[in-house]
C-alpha cells in the first residue's frame, strides 16, 4: 500500500533538543537493527547546544538515483526514495557525495547504502515513522498539510531548496519561520557559504560567547 | 557490613554493570511480538504511555501508545530502550549473601533461607537494641502500593520510628513549600493548560534533558505566541532559544525572586483583589522584599538589571501564566525558600487555580508524587497524613487494626538516618529503590556509614553500587514485572500493566516484603495476594486525607487513562457516595476542598493561600578565596538517576558514556586546559580527574558535572552534605570548588568500562 498521500514529513530543526529519541528509536527497526538512519549532530558543540536532525529529504528527482551506477536506487510512486537494493548497490559511494543533504551513509562490512526510507513499513500502513512518533520536541513531525498550518502559527514549511545552480524540491517539508517567506519562498542553503551572501538566504547570528559581561 | 567482601573490580566482574546484549529474540526481524502491554516508562515522572512488545514472556522491543494523552507516542531515548534491562546478564535471578571466599564477594543463598536469615538478623538486633536500632531506606521509582507498603511494614511489622526514601534527595523542598503556602503538595493544573499561557517562567529546571516530553508543551505554547524565561546557571537546550534568559549565579534564587516581586511591588503589577481575599502575609514578603533593589540583586544573582527588570515586567503585566520549577532551585541549603519566593510571584498576580494560568514543580522520579503521599516519608501517614498529627494517627491505626499507642512516632530523613548509623544507634538497615552510595552527598562518608552496619538487606533487580556492601541481597522485581500504579508530574493517578513474569527465584518486591514480615512472625497486615488488594486498602487508608484515593479504581484508571487526585468516594460536602472524576486543576475559585469545608479555594481552614517571607540566604560552603569557582551537578538525558539501570544498556551507555567537566573557554584558558584533557575537580571532601569538556554555554565561573556515575567518577564525592533546614534536601546544586589539570590519566581509565 502507498504511503498516504496526504500525510507529510515537516522537520524543524530550531525544535530539536538533541535528546536522540529519533536516533534510539531508529534504531528499533527489524531491517537495520542497531543502525540508525536519522542522523543527529551538534552543529558546533563549543559554542551552542544546537542539534539539527537528518533525514532523507525525499527529493522529487533525488540525485543519489540518477548518479547510481547500479540504478540500485527507487522511488516509489508515492514519492518515498526507497533505501539502496541488494544485489544492485555496489557500495561505490557515488550517492553519498552526491547527496546534497548529506543522507547516505555505506556501511563498508556490508558493502551497502543504507539511508532513511520514511519508515516505508509504517508509512505504507498508514502508520507515522518512528522518529516523527517519538520525538518529544516534535521538531520531526508527521500529519497534514492543515495539522502543521494549524499547529505552527509562527513557520512555513518549505520544500524548494537551491544549492547552486540546482534548485531541488523535495517531499519532506523544512520549517521556516514565517515572515522571511512571504518573499523568499525558498532557504538558500549555499549562501551562507559565501562571503557576501547573496538575498536570499536566512541570517544567522552566532553570539561568541553568551557570557561576555560575567567576570572570572 | 565492613568492607566491600571483595575487590571491587572482581564485584563488577561477576555483577556489573555490563552493557546489555540484545537477546536473540529482541534481535529477530522475523519475531513477531505475541502482544502488547499498555503500559508506562519506568523512567522519570513523566510517566510516557507506551507499549512494551511481549514475546514468550520476554520484553522484545517497543510500541508507541499514541492515544495516551499526556505524551501521544512521544518519548526520551531512555524510554525507547528501557526494555535491554530485561534478559539482561547482571541480572539477579538469587539471593545472594556476602562471601569474603567467594571469588565476585557473593554467593547465591535459596529465597527461603535467606528470608529467614533476614528475619533472624532483624529479631536478633531488635531483641537486644531495640526496635529504632534496625531502619529503611525505600524509592520512588515503586508502585504506590509498594510505597504504601513499605511505610506500614516499618512501622506495623518492625515498629521502628525509621524510614524514609530517596525522594527526601528530590521532592522535599517542593513539598514543604507547597504544603506551607497551599496546604496541598500537587502541581495545580495539566499541562495542556500552558498551550495558550502568555509567559512561562522555567526556574531551575533542565527540561529538555530530565523532562523531555514536557518540551513540546513549551514550544505549543510558543507557537501561541507565549514568553519563555529561563533561569539556569546553564545554556540548557530549552534556555538556547527562549525569550529571556537569566544566568543565575548557582545559589542566589531567593535574591532574584524577591528583586521581581520588588519592581513588581513599585510598578503595582498586582491582584489586589487576590492578594486581599484569598491570601494572608503579603504585607510581611513585601516589607522584606523592600531591601531586594535591582541594584543589589543583579550584584548577588549575576544576573544583568535589565534582564531582571524585564522578567518582572513581562511576570507583573502577563494576563495568564504558568511557573515550573525543578531542583535546580529546590536542591539548596535554602530550598524551601527558594520555592516559596516562586509561590509569592504567583500569587501575587492571582493567576493559579485558572485556565492557562498554573504553577508546579516538576517531580522528577517516576512515582516522586505518589511515593511522597501514602507513609514512606520519616513524618507521614498515609494520604498526606501527618504522623504526628494524634487524628490522622488514629484513623490509620484504625485501617491497620493497630492500637495508636504502638504506632511509632517521626523518624529522621534519609541523610540522618546514615548520621545515626555512624553513631551506632542504627545497626541494621533494609534498603529498596536508593543507591546512597552514589545519590547522597559526600557520599564518602556514606560508605563509612555503610561499613559500620551490623546487618544490611539489599533488595534490587542489580546488584547495585551500594547493596556491594550487603549482607543479604533479595532478588527484586522490574516495573514490566508487576502491576500497580504510579501518580505522575501532573497528579495524574496511572495504571502500570505487568508485561512478564520475574525470572528465576526473583519475584515481586511487595511479596519479598510480605515473606521477612512472615518469617518474623508478625503477618498481621501483610497478607495481601495482589496489589489491587493493597490499593483496595490504600483507598481507604488515604480517605479522608488531603490525597484522597477513595474514588480510584484500577478500572477507572484504565476508562478514564488517568485519574487525577483527589478523587474521592463520598462527596466531601454532602458525604453522599460519588463515582467522582477526579480533579485536574487545583485551587480554582469556588472549589470546595475538605479542608476548607468551602470558606476557599486553599487547603487551610479560612482557604486562604499564604505568602512566606522567602529568605535569600548564602549557600554552605559557599565560594571562597581557596574554592573560587561554583561546582553545580545534575543529569543527562540518557542516563536516569544513580545509573543503575540505564548505565546497564548500550545504547544509552554511547550516548553518554562517562561524565565531564563542563566549563568555560575562558575558564579553561586560564587553566590551560583544553578540551578532553584530563582534569581534577576538588572541594573539601574531595577530588575526582574527569576529562574536561570546553563549551561556552555554561557561566565562566561554574563547572557542571553529571552525577550518574560512582566511586572514582561520582561528582557527590564533591558535593555538601548541607541540608535545608526544614526540607532536610541535600545542596547538590552548589558548593565551592577548584580546578586544575592533571597531570596523567587517572588510574580508573585503564580498568573500568565507561559505565563502571
Amino acid at each position: 500500500m502507498p504511503k498516504p498521500e496526504y500525510l507529510h514529513f515537516f522537520i524543524d530543526p530550531n525544535r530539536c533538543i538533541g535528546c536522540q529519541a529519533c536516533v534510539q528509536a531508529c534504531t528499533e527497526c527489524d531491517t537495520h537493527r542497531g543502525e540508525s538512519m536519522i542522523h543527529l549532530e551538534f552543529i558546533d558543540r563549543a559554542h551552542s547546544v544546537q542539534t539539527v536532525p537528518v533525514v532523507c529529504m525525499h527529493c522529487e528527482q533525488p540525485t543519489c538515483a540518477e548518479v547510481c551506477p547500479a540504478d540500485a536506487i527507487k522511488r516509489s510512486g508515492d514519492g518515498v526514495v526507497q533505501s539502496a537494493r541488494k544485489p544492485r548497490c555496489i557500495a561505490c559511494g557515488n550517492c553519498v557525495i552526491a547527496c546534497p543533504f548529506g543522507v547516505p551513509e555505506v556501511y563498508e562490512d556490508r558493502q551497502i547504502m543504507m539511508k532513511c526510507d520514511m519508515c516505508y513499513d509504517r508509512t505504507s500502513v498508514g502508520k507515522k515513522p518512528m522518529c516523527a512518533t517519538v520525538c518529544p520536541s516534535q521538531a520531526l513531525f508527521f500529519g497534514t498539510r492543515e495539522q502543521i498550518d494549524q499547529l505552527r502559527p509562527m513557520s512555513r514549511p518549505v520544500n524548494r531548496f537551491q544549492f547552486g545552480r540546482q534548485t531541488i524540491s523535495t517531499r519532506v517539508f523544512m520549517m521556516m519561520p514565517a515572515e522571511p517567506l512571504t518573499t523568499q519562498p525558498y532557504l538558500d542553503v549555499t549562501s551562507a557559504m559565501s562571503e557576501h551572501p547573496r538575498q536570499r538566504s536566512i541570517a544567522l547570528t552566532v553570539v561568541s560567547d553568551p557570557f561576555a559581561e560575567v567576570e572570572l | 557490613m565492613a568492607t566491600l567482601p571483595a575487590e571491587p573490580l572482581k564485584i563488577i566482574e561477576g555483577f556489573g554493570p555490563h552493557r546489555s546484549v540484545a537477546s536473540a529474540m529482541s534481535l529477530s526481524t522475523s519475531a513477531e511480538p505475541e502482544r502488547l502491554v499498555k503500559t508506562h516508562c519506568c523512567f522519570c515522572g513523566q510517566q510516557c504511555g507506551l507499549q512494551l512488545k511481549v514475546r514468550d514472556n520476554q520484553v522484545i522491543g517497543f510500541e508507541p501508545w499514541e492515544e495516551f494523552p499526556f505524551n501521544r507516542g512521544m518519548l526520551c531515548p531512555k524510554g525507547v530502550k528501557r526494555y535491554l534491562q530485561g534478559a539482561h546478564p547482571d541480572r539477579l535471578t538469587t539471593a545472594l549473601r556476602r562471601d569474603e571466599s567467594s571469588a565476585f564477594g557473593f554467593t547465591p543463598l535459596g529465597y527461603g533461607e535467606a528470608i529467614a536469615r533476614v528475619a533472624a538478623e532483624i529479631t536478633r538486633i531488635q531483641q537486644s537494641d531495640g526496635p529504632s536500632a534496625f531502619g529503611v531506606l525505600s524509592g520512588a521509582s515503586l508502585t504506590t502500593e509498594k510505597t504504601y507498603l513499605m511505610g506500614k511494614f516499618a512501622r506495623v511489622c518492625l515498629r521502628t520510628p525509621y524510614i524514609d526514601y530517596n525522594g527526601r534527595l528530590c521532592m522535599v523542598s517542593a513539598g514543604a513549600a507547597n504544603k506551607k503556602a497551599f496546604g496541598v503538595d500537587r502541581t495545580t493544573n495539566p499541562w495542556s493548560d500552558m498551550v495558550g499561557s502568555e509567559v512561562i517562567w522555567v526556574a531551575g529546571s533542565n527540561v529538555a534533558e530530565c523532562s523531555p516530553i514536557t518540551t513540546n508543551y513549551l514550544w505549543q505554547a510558543r507557537e501561541q505566541g507565549a514568553k519563555i524565561i529561563v533561569q539556569d546557571p546553564r545554556i540548557t537546550p530549552v534556555a538556547r532559544t527562549c525569550d529571556l534568559y537569566l544566568p543565575v549565579k548557582p545559589g542566589r534564587d531567593a535574591a532574584l525572586f524577591a528583586a521581581v516581586l520588588q519592581v513588581m511591588i513599585e510598578h503595582d503589577w498586582l491582584d489586589h483583589h487576590f492578594i486581599d481575599t484569598l491570601t494572608v502575609g503579603f504585607d510581611a514578603v513585601a516589607e522584606y522584599c523592600r531591601q531586594w533593589t535591582v541594584a543589589r540583586a543583579a550584584d548577588v544573582t549575576g544576573v544583568p538589571e535589565r534582564s531582571i527588570r524585564q522578567a518582572a515586567e513581562w511576570w507583573g503585566t502577563a494576563k495568564t501564566s504558568f511557573l515550573f520549577h525543578a531542583r535546580g532551585i529546590e536542591h539548596h541549603s535554602n530550598g524551601v525558600q527558594n520555592a516559596l519566593g516562586t509561590i509569592n510571584l504567583v500569587l501575587a498576580t492571582g493567576r493559579i487555580g485558572k485556565p492557562k494560568s498554573g504553577y508546579g514543580t516538576i517531580t522528577g522520579q517516576a512515582n516522586g508524587q505518589g511515593g511522597r503521599e501514602h507513609g514512606q516519608k520519616c513524618d507521614q501517614l498515609p494520604g498526606w497524613r501527618d504522623i504526628s498529627n494524634p487524628e490522622h494517627r488514629r484513623y490509620i491505626a484504625g485501617i491497620w487494626e493497630i492500637d495508636e499507642q504502638h504506632l511509632p512516632g517521626p523518624g529522621v530523613d534519609a541523610y540522618e538516618l546514615f548520621r545515626k548509623i555512624d553513631a551506632g544507634e542504627i545497626k541494621g538497615l533494609l534498603s529498596i529503590c536508593f543507591n546512597p552510595k552514589v545519590s547522597l552527598p559526600d557520599n564518602g562518608f556514606i560508605t563509612r556509614a555503610l561499613e559500620k552496619l551490623e546487618f544490611y538487606v539489599a533488595i534490587d533487580f542489580f546488584l547495585n553500587d551500594s547493596a556491594r556492601h550487603a549482607d543479604i541481597v533479595l532478588p527484586g522485581s522490574l516495573q514490566e514485572e508487576d502491576e500497580g500504579t504510579v501518580t505522575q508530574v501532573e497528579g495524574r493517578v496511572i495504571k502500570i500493566n505487568k508485561a512478564v513474569d520475574p525470572p528465576g527465584e526473583a519475584r515481586q518486591d511487595w511479596r519479598i516484603i510480605q515473606d521477612i514480615a512472615r518469617a518474623l512472625e508478625r503477618p498481621h497486615g501483610f497478607t495481601f495476594e495482589s496489589p489491587r488488594e493493597i490499593f483496595e486498602e490504600l483507598r481507604r487508608a488515604s480517605k479522608g486525607g488531603v490525597a484522597d484515593y477513595s474514588g480510584i479504581t484500577y478500572e477507572k484508571l484504565e476508562q478514564q487513562m488517568g485519574v487525577f487526585w483527589p478523587c474521592y468516594s463520598e462527596d466531601p460536602e454532602s458525604g453522599r457516595p460519588i463515582d467522582h472524576p477526579g480533579t485536574p486543576r487545583l485551587f480554582e475559585h469556588g472549589s470546595f476542598n475538605p479542608v476548607a469545608r468551602g470558606k476557599g479555594p486553599f487547603y487551610f481552614a479560612d482557604g486562604r493561600a499564604r505568602f512566606n517571607v522567602a529568605d535569600y540566604r548564602p549557600a554552605v560552603d559557599d565560594v571562597s578565596d581557596e574554592y573560587p569557582l561554583f561546582l553545580t551537578t545534575g543529569r543527562v538525558v540518557s542516563h536516569f538517576l544513580s545509573g543503575t539501570q540505564t548505565r546497564r544498556i548500550g545504547p544509552l551507555i554511547d550516548q553518554y558514556p562517562e561524565p565531564r567537566i563542563e566549563m568555560h573557554p575562558r575558564l579553561a584558558a586560564t587553566l590551560g586546559i583544553a578540551d578532553g584533557d584530563w582534569t581534577i575537580a576538588e572541594t573539601r571532601r574531595g577530588a575526582i580527574t574527569l576529562r574536561a569538556m570546553v563549551v561556552n554555554t555554561i557561566r565562566p565561573d561554574t563547572i557542571f558535572i553529571p552525577y550518574h556515575w560512582p566511586d572514582a567518577k561520582s561528582a557527590n564525592r564533591l558535593t555538601v552534605a548541607a541540608q535545608d533546614p526544614i526540607s532536610k534536601i541535600p545542596q547538590y546544586k552548589v558548593c565551592g570548588c577548584r580546578v586544575h589539570k592533571a597531570s596523567a590519566a587517572p588510574d580508573y581509565a585503564a580498568i573500568l568500562e565507561a559505565q563502571q
